[in-house]
């Protein structure tokens, strides 16, 4: 296992039933930079970030093989207390899953499932957690307004809030702009850049475009394959496998 | 055509027992105890009766429905047990009442020696109300979707704390509604109660005290021909009274709703 990597991904592979969702994945994520997973619906993408912090283990069925690991400690280990695992590695999903109560109980649920009830403490993360992504000029004074009025950027930017005020390690991100508008997504790429400094990435991209705007390094998906990894500039312009080449250039997907 | 006719049926019943019980009611009707078996005085007692019995029967059987509920859809999935359950309250809701009746007088009445009371009857009346308690708490439960229960795992909460703090929550109108279905149907009951908590008009004084509720109160007035006006009096009341829950109710859910979102 080489030195510095946050997550360590050995031999994984997963299963819904007797469907093969991920084939062997083998990769190395490097601290405060973005991964992205990219390839077409249904390569094994959102299961692979599921599988990061095993929310896999809601779905009944299922059964993975090999391992991963997160700063060395492998998650899979019957020890792992799942929910300390998942205030760790936070996940904001693809389409914005405002909780249906008032902005700042949405961003103060994590914290108080952990047993932190001071109010000033819990003010402090609020107003930390909006100003990272990017989203307390907007709501400073509704904060006791419900999530559920925000437009949809701000729905999603509140969600990544929500995760940020756990203090995770490791962010993923399943094409969290999938329902936004381009001037939403500007916001929220621009919101990802600002956290790659102090967090981990894995971002399941919107599409190439996005991937190759944000991105630091790149694992190209294929039928739960993957098929290739390497940086996002090597990848995207001169990537070293046909199916990628043709996959980015557009030949299909 | 259906749904004129239906409307029809509903206001000619409503008319016909307003007209001839709207004229009894008045505030003694309510706040006087019956005299001579219910042919004079009011029908208080039979109104402390009804809430008493109905309150036992919710405390009783709400929770245990909605942990039901909440036990079918969140802590199992479909197997062995889970079918059984469902089974099971399948055959407790197509019973008819008088077995209800008939068992709660034969295990509460006479084997648990609680004699004709308020518990017997309102523990008769939980079980009664059981499968609607769970089958609305189920359905608003399995309306909520599942993406809020994956946000409330993926920071970090347990199965409680996520049943607690989105899935109930959520479900609460829903629960409420069955909740309120089930007193509509606990204070419609009369064979069950009449064979579990008595038919004595005397006030209540405590959980073991026989009882009459406002519907055996009517049977019986009508039954035993004692006073034909005094029981669409309380035919009048009664309804009066379901209005009122259902109005409160409505009340209740949308000043909930309108605070949630």
């Amino acid at each position: 296992m080489a030195q510095g990597n946050k997550i360590v991904i050995r031999d994984f592979s997963f299963y819904y039933n007797s469907f093969q969702a991920l084939m062997t994945i083998n990769l190395d994520i490097q601290p405060r930079q973005i991964f992205t997973v990219f390839g077409p619906a249904r390569s094994g993408k959102t299961t692979l970030l599921k599988s990061l912090n095993r929310l896999t283990d809601l779905i009944f069925g299922t059964s993975h093989t090999g391992t991963i690991f997160l700063d060395g400690m492998d998650i899979y280990d019957p020890k792992v207390d799942v929910t300390q695992l998942r205030r760790r590695i936070g996940m904001v999903f693809d389409l914005p899953t405002p909780l249906p109560m008032s902005i700042y109980d949405n961003i103060a649920y994590g914290p108080k499932l952990g047993g932190t009830n001071r109010k000033n403490r819990l003010n402090e993360t609020v107003e930390k957690a909006l100003r990272s992504a990017v989203l307390w000029e907007e709501v400073k004074d509704r904060l006791h307004t419900s999530a559920l009025r925000l437009s949809g950027g701000q729905q999603q930017r509140l969600c990544i809030a929500r995760v940020l005020a756990l203090e995770p390690e490791v962010l993923l991100l399943d094409e969290p702009c999938s329902g936004l508008d381009p001037i939403s997504t500007t916001s929220i790429e621009e919101t990802l850049i600002q956290l790659k400094k102090e967090y981990t990435i894995i971002l399941v991209p919107h599409n190439i475009q996005q991937a190759s705007r944000v991105a630091d390094r790149a694992g190209f998906f294929l039928n739960g394959e993957l098929v290739e990894e390497g940086s996002a500039y090597q990848i995207f312009t001169k990537p070293r496998e046909k199916q990628t080449e043709d996959y980015v250039t557009g030949r299909f997907g | 055509m259906a749904a004129l006719s239906t409307i029809a049926v509903m206001i000619l019943i409503l008319f016909q027992i307003l007209k001839e019980g709207l004229p009894v009611l008045n505030l003694h009707f309510f706040l006087d105890s019956p005299k001579e078996m219910g042919r004079e005085g009011g029908i208080f007692s039979t109104i402390i009766g009804t809430a008493a019995l109905t309150l036992v029967a919710i405390i009783f059987g709400a929770p245990l429905g909605v942990g039901t509920a909440i036990f079918l859809r969140e802590y199992t999935r479909e197997s062995k047990i889970s079918h059984m359950i469902r089974f099971g309250t399948d055959c407790l809701a197509g019973v008819p009442s008088i077995i209800f009746g008939l068992f709660g007088f034969v295990f509460f009445v006479i084997r648990l020696n609680m004699g004709w009371s308020i518990l017997s009857g309102g523990l008769t009346l939980a079980a009664m109300i059981l499968p609607t308690v769970i089958s609305t708490a189920e359905e608003s439960i399995r309306a909520i979707p599942p993406s809020l229960r994956e946000v409330s795992y993926s920071l970090g909460g347990t199965r409680w704390q996520t049943v607690t703090r989105v899935v109930l929550p959520s479900a609460l109108p829903g629960i409420f509604t069955g909740i309120l279905l089930s007193v509509g149907r606990s204070i419609g009951e009369t064979a069950a109660i009449i064979l579990t908590a008595g038919s004595s008009l005397v006030m209540p004084t405590s959980l073991f005290s026989p009882i009459r509720t406002m519907s055996v109160h009517f049977y019986i007035l009508a039954r035993e021909g004692i006073s034909m006006k005094m029981a669409y009096g309380t035919g009048a009341a009664l309804i009066l009274l379901v209005l009122m829950i259902n109005i409160m109710a409505q009340w209740l859910i949308n000043r909930y709703i309108r605070h949630r979102t």
